[in-house]
């Protein structure tokens, strides 16, 4: 007793598929009692409409043909269920995305869309009911990553009242936003604003914060991960360190200040700033006298909380996890080897607008006071270029920055109210500011501040005189435009953040093609991925600002609240299942199986195989390595599959 | 003489392939009217012996379609698959099937562009060999 519904989505559909000719089709399709046309068979009206002729025509399988069910498989399976059915006992036959929206002739797209439910009824005919199974959930949740974003879900789950481990790899938290001196479109101080949350983290009774830690392992599944995190060695004692700086003060080695994007220098031991969480200095191995000539040890000796251990090891801590919240953020993209006519880095003075920002801020290396690289003079004009390595076809990265237009406006104020003599010039493609306020901000820099905003790209930079020579076009005055200036600052791209990738893999989320991770539906799963229990937060899943990924990182947050508030979680029952009367224990499936979820069972008078449903994900591996194929995967059997290839062929 | 009509059959995997073309659609990617997608949860499901019994049931063509080596949303299960199809590919001559009617390939969700591109020249290549 099958009943065809064929959507027309609007126009959607019915446009191409000549819904009516589809009905007439299923008609006369075997096993088929009842098939209609709707209009919008998601709406209130349409489900009813299913509703009623389940009821009344006595329904016991439901061909869907509409959407990709990926957008509309759950909808429609609860539609069934509350019509007394089981919910599996459906079908979707998607003639919207791989059909009516791809073909433009009536004649072929409706032709296709006949064979389409002719594979859908033989599919469903085979389709026999399952009942979903459940799994405990684990309490805990892991946030990835402590910028913004990561601090913001972290306290979101912890005040929820469920614990929350925050992993992060540097040796703070805070990530690019504690780099920030002010924020567009408002000026607040950045840190002003963060580091009270930073302090809050380290505070809050239901966060454990790792610093220095990174993700290696993932096993299990959505409510029962167990994850092995490494904490690498500081050769510092985090419980004794108070933070008091004598050992960078003492330290003889010097090293990069990753912090200050390198604009100044720091030591092999070093607290990145004075704000950090936890404040507990770090040291460097790379860059330690002690690790490279063998002498040294003048921390160990000046140490008044005897915190240093040059023998400490990586430690590997394994817990178990109901859900992820992935917040690893983004890094710049490195113009260097793309832009060869900007000096390829060989100008000092041709900077990125993070080195800039820790120019501009109290507490950078400078102090404040903006003083150039290259002979730390005050620079007087100051040329802003826009979209380096984003919007940019030819090096490769279409992608917005999204950021850009708003930084560099904010950067323009700033320095004239830093130097209120100097002058900045702005070279753009576009302003976008499309934020709340933010438009209104970008003007000001020009009818506030006097920055000259230029569009038109910038052919070459080249030094004379100990100044550069900007050279660009106009392309509103159709003009080319020369500026000497003192210092150059480039907006770049953004990327994903350095190992993002590997951690992707890891959790098994896949990534768009920059390589940033994947939402699971652009705009119905914003923060979700295709991995039930990792969740996105912040500027991993894409560019963004600051107010787009703490808005991401609450909903993020409320997924995890919501899917750790159930003792129990649903498993998909779409798993294998063995007939043991048949198995010859063999064990293939056993040895193919990336889950261990098929063990050696005792029965039948010997040993056979036995799937665990628990932890069986339905991949389906098995059933193909069978050798007398007697374990399937139900929902997807060779029955079912085998219908479809017929039907659709006939 | 060309063949103007094919039909050929898709078997792809729930995470990618389905999602990738789902995105083709979306964007309105036009693509010839040829493919019958059949979804998997994963294309190391996909039997060797299915893929033959689609040219048995007439198929012009068959097109195998999942994740991109190393990011198979069950770890493995495209390695399983391209171990398979690749020793089924040599052997469809044997079998009297020109091999330039089957072909296995990796295109992710987020490959809309990709996978209209894999569509348009399959068909293609198909029609020539029919």
């Amino acid at each position: 007793m099958i009943g065809v519904f064929v959507c027309q989505c609007g126009t959607n559909i019915a446009a191409t598929v000549s819904t009516d000719r589809v009905v007439q089709a299923a008609k006369s399709m075997l096993g088929v009692v009842h098939a209609e046309s709707i209009q919008y068979t998601c709406s209130d009206p349409g489900q009813r409409a299913i509703i009623d002729a389940i009821q009344q025509k006595g329904l016991t399988r439901v061909v869907m043909a509409g959407c990709s069910p990926r957008m509309h498989e759950i909808t429609f399976r609860r539609a069934i269920g509350r019509a007394g059915m089981n919910p599996f006992m459906l079908e979707m036959v998607n003639i919207r995305e791989q059909c009516s929206w791809i073909h433009s002739g009536i004649d072929e797209t409706t032709e296709k869309a006949i064979d389409l439910v002719r594979k859908g009824v033989a599919r469903v005919r085979r389709q026999k009911p399952l009942q979903p199974g459940s799994s405990p959930v684990a309490r805990r949740a892991l946030v990835i990553g402590a910028g913004v974003a990561g601090i913001q879900a972290a306290l979101d789950i912890a005040d929820a009242g469920i614990p929350v481990t925050l992993v992060e790899k540097s040796p703070t938290i805070g990530g690019n936003m504690a780099r920030l001196d002010k924020t567009f479109p408002t000026l607040d101080c950045s840190s002003c604003i963060l580091t009270p949350r930073m302090v809050e983290v380290k505070q809050h009774e239901n966060i454990k914060l790792m610093v220095n830690s990174e993700v290696e392992k993932v096993r299990g599944y959505i409510g029962n991960f167990e994850i092995d995190i490494r904490k690498k060695a500081s050769c510092v004692i985090e419980e004794k360190c108070t933070g008091c700086l004598i050992c960078q003060e003492k330290c003889p080695s010097k090293a990069p200040d990753d912090f200050n994007a390198c604009a100044g220098e720091s030591k092999a031991i070093s607290i990145p700033f004075p704000q950090a969480v936890p404040l507990v200095a770090s040291l460097r191995k790379e860059y330690c006298r002690l690790f490279i000539s063998g002498k040294c040890s003048v921390c160990q000796k000046v140490c008044p909380a005897d915190a240093i251990d040059y023998g400490q090891e990586d430690t590997v801590v394994t817990e178990k996890f109901g859900a992820v919240v992935v917040a690893t953020g983004f890094g710049l993209y490195d113009w260097k080897q793309s832009y060869p006519t900007y000096g390829m880095g060989m100008y000092p003075d041709v900077i990125n607008a993070l080195k800039y920002e820790r120019l501009l801020s109290a507490s950078g290396p400078t102090g404040g006071h903006i003083e150039r690289p290259s002979d730390g003079k005050e620079p007087r004009d100051i040329v802003f270029i826009s979209c380096i390595g984003s919007r940019d076809e030819s090096v490769g990265r279409p992608q917005c920055c999204s950021i850009g237009c708003m930084y560099m406006a904010k950067q323009a104020i700033l320095t004239k109210e830093h130097i209120p003599d100097s002058q900045s010039y702005i070279f753009y493609i576009d302003v976008r500011a499309a934020g709340k306020g933010y438009d209104e901000f970008a003007r000001r820099a020009q009818t506030d501040f006097g920055a000259i905003y230029i569009r038109g790209r910038v052919g070459k930079i080249y030094p004379r005189g100990g100044k550069l020579v900007v050279m660009g076009t106009d392309t509103l005055a159709g003009d080319q435009v020369e500026i000497e200036a003192d210092l150059v600052v480039l907006a770049t791209g953004l990327t994903p953040a350095e190992g993002a990738g590997g951690l992707a893999r890891r959790l098994n989320i896949s990534t768009d093609g920059q390589g940033f991770m994947a939402e699971g539906h652009p705009k119905l799963k914003p923060v979700e991925t295709n991995t039930g229990g990792v969740f996105l937060a912040g500027a991993c899943q894409g560019p963004k600002d600051i107010p787009a990924s703490v808005a991401q990182a609450g909903a993020a947050a409320a997924k995890v609240i919501g899917l750790l508030s159930r003792e129990e979680i649903e498993t998909s029952p779409m798993v294998a299942e063995v007939n043991q009367l048949k198995c010859t224990g063999c064990f293939k499936c056993r040895d193919v199986c990336p889950y261990g979820a098929i063990e050696n069972q005792d029965a039948m008078g010997g040993q056979v195989a036995h799937v665990i449903a628990s932890l069986c994900q339905g991949c389906g591996l098995c059933n193909v390595a069978c050798p007398p194929g007697v374990i399937s995967l139900k929902g997807y059997t060779d029955n079912q599959l085998i219908a479809e290839v017929v039907e659709v062929l006939r | 003489m060309p063949k103007t009509e094919v039909k050929i059959i898709g078997f792809l995997c729930n995470w990618c392939s389905y999602a990738g073309a789902d995105m083709a659609g979306t964007a309105r990617m036009k693509q010839p009217a040829s493919l019958r997608a059949v979804r998997l949860p994963c294309t190391g499901r996909v039997n060797p012996l299915l893929v033959l019994k689609a040219f048995r049931e007439g198929a012009d063509g068959v097109l195998v379609s999942g994740c991109h080596p190393g990011d198979c949303h069950y770890n493995e299960g495209n390695y399983y698959a391209r171990r398979r199809l690749e020793v089924l590919e040599r052997m469809l001559p044997a079998l009297g099937i020109d091999p330039a009617r089957f072909r296995y390939t990796w295109v992710s969700a987020s490959e809309g562009a990709k996978w209209a591109d894999v569509v348009n020249e399959f068909t293609q290549q198909v029609k020539q060999v029919i």
